[in-house]
């Protein structure tokens, strides 16, 4: 399991290289990378800024990865989270799994990202044409979360 | 203890940690925000909304009845929009 908080940019190809080196019994590799939209509504967004809670972070994705790799049987996971200011066409988050079928990476990398959104301590402060403003949670995701739970 | 704040809780109230020894009559979160609201209108503001604000004790989620002591870390925050 790899998980990283970073300011910088991230290479999915070099990530997936990493994890897949010198291997040959995984069957399925899925990836998810999450990026910073140029619009909220009808305001245009010029710039994102990522709060985030330094360790907890961290600790929460751990979390959340060790709970897929004990729902599903996963050859590997990595989770790249950013923080700081980013532009609309930045990453943000990457979730790569690995499997030897590709139902188990499927749904454990949705099943991280939707953990992730309403679990990792992550804030999005938008700067719009209309100003700037704190991101409010949505139901929605609270929803997908709520999904998962046995 | 260390109270920290993040996002637009740290905003309103105009400082993102300080420390706090644990006052004598408060034992629990819930009774933490409201000794805190009583400090002035930014902490009034900030904690306006209870179900908008979510609380970490030592970097684990907790409710607000979850019992403080004194050296505690105590993160209040908005719910998390990252991702």
């Amino acid at each position: 399991m790899k998980i990283r908080v970073q300011d910088h940019d991230f290479s999915i190809a070099a990530e997936i290289d990493a994890l897949c080196a010198g291997r040959t019994d995984i069957g399925s590799i899925v990836t998810f990378t999450g990026l910073v939209r140029d619009f909220h509504g009808k305001n245009k967004i010029h710039k994102m800024t990522l709060e985030h809670f330094p360790g907890m972070a961290q600790m929460q994705l751990e979390a959340i990865c060790t709970t897929a790799e004990e729902r599903w049987p996963l050859q590997g996971v990595t989770v790249i989270h950013r923080y700081g200011p980013l532009c609309p066409g930045d990453q943000i988050v990457l979730v790569i799994t690995l499997s030897a079928h590709r139902e188990a990476a499927f749904q454990a990398a949705e099943f991280i990202m939707d953990w992730l959104k309403t679990d990792a301590p992550f804030w999005k402060k938008e700067q719009t044409t209309a100003g700037a403003h704190w991101v409010n949670a949505k139901d929605s995701d609270r929803q997908k979360r709520k999904k998962w739970q046995k | 203890m260390d109270l920290l704040y993040f996002a637009h809780i740290r905003e309103t109230i105009g400082c993102s940690n300080e420390p706090l020894p644990l006052p004598e009559n408060i034992s629990n979160v819930g009774q933490l925000i409201d000794h805190l609201r009583a400090r002035g209108q930014n902490y009034q503001a900030a904690f306006k909304d209870e179900t908008s604000i979510r609380a970490a004790v030592n970097q684990c989620y907790v409710n607000f009845d979850h019992p403080l002591r004194d050296g505690d870390e105590v993160a209040f925050f908005p719910p998390m929009t990252g991702g």
